[in-house]
């Protein structure tokens, strides 16, 4: 593994579709790349995908790593002479889908023909049509339609229909210094840091069992963490998510550095022993990090690992990105990197007697 | 007949806003150098072909024109932290820009427009419209000065939309691309320019119309023409619309090409319109007329010019016009090549005489 390596699973893993609930697509990526590097990957009930890497014979601890691989999106809620209503599929700005180009997902008769899905084009009123008054309102959502420029007579049998979903069309758009512009980099950035580290681990020795979760419906509440978290029951946690990164004209006290490592996330949410050993590992091997406040809820997979069954102690690995939730969010290429080894020699110093020390640091 | 699909494919992906057009003339001149008589390009950039007329003389002088630039954006500053601010050329809804891609300068550095991000605004300003000066562009620089490498202020920006077919369908063959306004109108003056007319036929492809019909005014003055035609991309507002909504859609996808009767800079000029109108009956070509007094096309400028000129302009519906992608019907693109092309086999000068 190396940062090439995670460049190329981050292409892979953008391309592919999930919004919320619907992760098959993405999913189906996660399990090709992850068979490379786990003895076993496998799905539980709700759609997470679950690889595990063995550690020694009898390990002495069990790592869950949980990286949420569903992304925001669109709903259809009314087809209209081939215009589609739609409604949001986790935190979705109507100012920024105007304009916007998406995909649609069949699921109607004939919808096997359609496997890569439909374009379709969020328009608006040409600025011709419309009065001062109307330029000066934000366009909600439920007045957006999207437009497949079908003949009508395509609708007829009911290919498209409500339930059906949409996905943001964002394609990997490389920038100057080493950055990219994509969409669900939210949270594709961390499932190619978390795939990375498992490859990193591949070329390095470690004892405890390592089973690395690609959650779903995170952004409809973080239930594929509450499940899989349950299921595996593990001793330790690490969540890799995203987080707001430094912007132009952005109040700098609500962001993290770009270009400067992962965020350590720090608060109640996160234990911090675990805190401690992952800026010791980061700083031992020279990996730039900052910290990330979290003074409350970390709106990430973190938030409900910790409280699962009798309480897991849990850390949390943040990403920069910059325009979170659109289809332009923009990572360092390098941060992700830096996750994946950060993550991958945190774990191959987890020892017998990390468990143990965790409980003075509470 | 020339391709049109794959003309409007490659003209919609080139990069030419309102005052810096070469990129679109060097590829229309390719394609029609060998289809014209001659060809020059004027003071402003205007693209001026002859193809000479088969008639007797003395003999009709027709201008057909279509504009070559397109709305997009010019950088206006470099922030210390490398993001580029900017300002709309033409005639962009601001609320469309967010979040959106685009190409800038020279070199096409791909940049993407951004703004504030609503979990770090307040529930107030998350919900206000982003306007232009809210915007940036941010092209990965992490600061001014790898900015300045590569993009400087006064440099141009388009979106980076990429041409697309949506529908294959014979009875509704649809494509979806950026500056379908006016290369739409282009890729038909290129189709209409493969044939030769009894008239002659000056066609033009003319610069900074999104910003004031300037190029059309300088071109028409040059060619003099005796009757000009005016090719576009258009306003079509065909969505469905709640019942208490204006009904007015301007024009209809999928319903022919679109005659002017009266717009923000032109009253049509009756001899054109009935000859168009006869035509269309003639040759069994379905027409619409785009809802009067909405825009505003280069045939107001040409009609102005001299002594004055009769005009029309004949146009091709897109929705989402000057936005980052439109869709068309490309059957309504190619029968207006038909509709116009059968016009200049038929026109004399007694559709141009008034009072007759």
């Amino acid at each position: 593994m190396d940062k090439t390596g995670i460049e190329q699973m981050l292409r892979k893993l953008t391309e592919a579709d999930g919004p919320s609930g619907a992760e098959d697509a993405v999913a189906a990526v996660v399990r090709s790349l992850a068979q490379e590097y786990a003895s076993e990957v496998r799905t539980d009930a709700l759609g997470s995908i679950i690889a595990r890497r063995r550690g020694a014979e009898t390990p002495p601890g069990r790592i869950m790593l949980a990286a949420h691989m569903d992304e925001i999106g669109l709903i259809v809620t009314k087809v209209e002479a081939g215009f589609l209503h739609v409604a949001a599929v986790g935190g979705v700005d109507p100012r920024s889908v105007l304009g916007q180009e998406v995909t649609v997902y069949p699921s109607g008769p004939g919808a096997e023909h359609h496997p890569l899905g439909l374009p379709g084009y969020i328009g608006s009123r040409p600025p011709h049509m419309l009065s001062a008054g109307e330029r000066e309102q934000v366009i909600p959502l439920r007045a957006l339609r999207i437009d497949l420029g079908l003949p009508a007579a395509f609708f007829a049998g009911g290919v498209v229909r409500v339930g059906d979903r949409v996905a943001i069309r964002g394609p990997y758009t490389e920038l100057l210094g080493g950055r990219v512009a994509t969409k669900a980099l939210d949270n594709r950035a961390s499932l190619a840091a978390m795939l990375g580290a498992l490859g990193y681990l591949a070329g390095m020795r470690h004892t405890w069992d390592v089973y690395a979760v690609a959650t779903v419906q995170e952004e409809i509440g973080l239930r594929g963490a509450i499940t899989s978290a349950f299921g595996l029951a593990p001793d330790l946690a690490i969540a890799i998510d995203v987080t707001f990164g430094a912007t132009s004209g952005v109040n700098s006290g609500k962001t993290v550095a770009m270009d400067k490592g992962p965020a350590i996330g720090w608060g109640p949410n996160l234990h911090p022993g675990v805190v401690k050993r992952l800026r010791e590992v980061a700083d031992a091997l020279e990996i730039p990090n900052v910290t990330e406040p979290l003074p409350g809820p970390s709106g990430t997979d973190a938030w409900a690992v910790q409280v699962t069954r009798e309480g897991i102690p849990t850390g949390l690995l943040s990403i920069p990105i910059r325009y979170m939730h659109t289809a332009v969010e923009t990572v360092v290429l390098a941060d992700i990197d830096r996750t994946a080894r950060l993550l991958a020699a945190f774990i191959c110093r987890l020892d017998d007697a990390f468990l143990g020390s965790l409980a003075e640091e509470v | 007949m020339t391709d049109l699909k794959n003309l409007l494919g490659r003209l919609s992906d080139a990069f030419g806003p309102s005052g810096r057009e070469a990129a679109v003339r060097s590829l229309i001149k390719a394609e029609v150098e060998a289809l014209v008589d001659r060809l020059e390009v004027d003071a402003m950039g205007n693209l001026i072909t002859f193809k000479a007329g088969t008639g007797p003389e003395p003999r009709l002088k027709v201008m057909l024109s279509a504009h070559m630039d397109e709305v997009g954006f010019m950088i206006t500053d470099v922030d210390k932290g490398g993001m580029l601010k900017f300002a709309t050329v033409g005639g962009i809804d601001s609320r469309l820009l967010l979040a959106k891609r685009v190409l800038v300068s020279g070199d096409r550095v791909p940049g993407v427009i951004t703004g504030p991000v609503p979990h770090l605004q307040t529930a107030e300003s998350a919900r206000r419209v982003l306007e232009v000066d809210d915007l940036g562009i941010d092209i990965g620089a992490g600061d001014e000065k790898a900015a300045n490498g590569k993009v400087k202020p006064g440099d141009y920006g388009v979106f980076a939309t990429k041409f697309l077919v949506l529908s294959e369908d014979p009875a509704w063959p649809t494509v979806r691309g950026k500056a379908f306004d006016d290369r739409a109108g282009c890729a038909a003056l290129v189709g209409l320019l493969a044939e030769r007319y009894p008239v002659d036929l000056y066609g033009v492809f003319t610069v900074q119309e999104e910003v004031g019909l300037r190029g059309a005014r300088v071109a028409a003055y040059r060619v003099e023409p005796d009757a000009a035609i005016a090719l576009e991309g258009t306003i079509c507002d065909d969505l469905p619309q709640p019942p208490d909504e204006d009904a007015s859609q301007v024009t209809r996808l999928g319903d022919g090409p679109a005659l002017s009767l009266m717009d923000h800079a032109l009253v049509s000029h009756p001899g054109l319109l009935r000859l168009l109108q006869d035509t269309a009956e003639a040759e069994g070509i379905r027409i619409q007329y785009k809802a009067p007094m909405l825009g505003s096309t280069d045939s107001g400028a040409i009609h102005l010019t001299r002594a004055g000129v009769p005009a029309i302009t004949a146009a091709i519906p897109c929705r989402y016009i000057h936005g980052p992608a439109a869709i068309l019907n490309l059957n309504d693109l190619e029968n207006t090549v038909r509709l116009v092309g059968t016009v200049l086999r038929r026109i004399e000068q007694r559709h141009l005489t008034r009072g007759a």
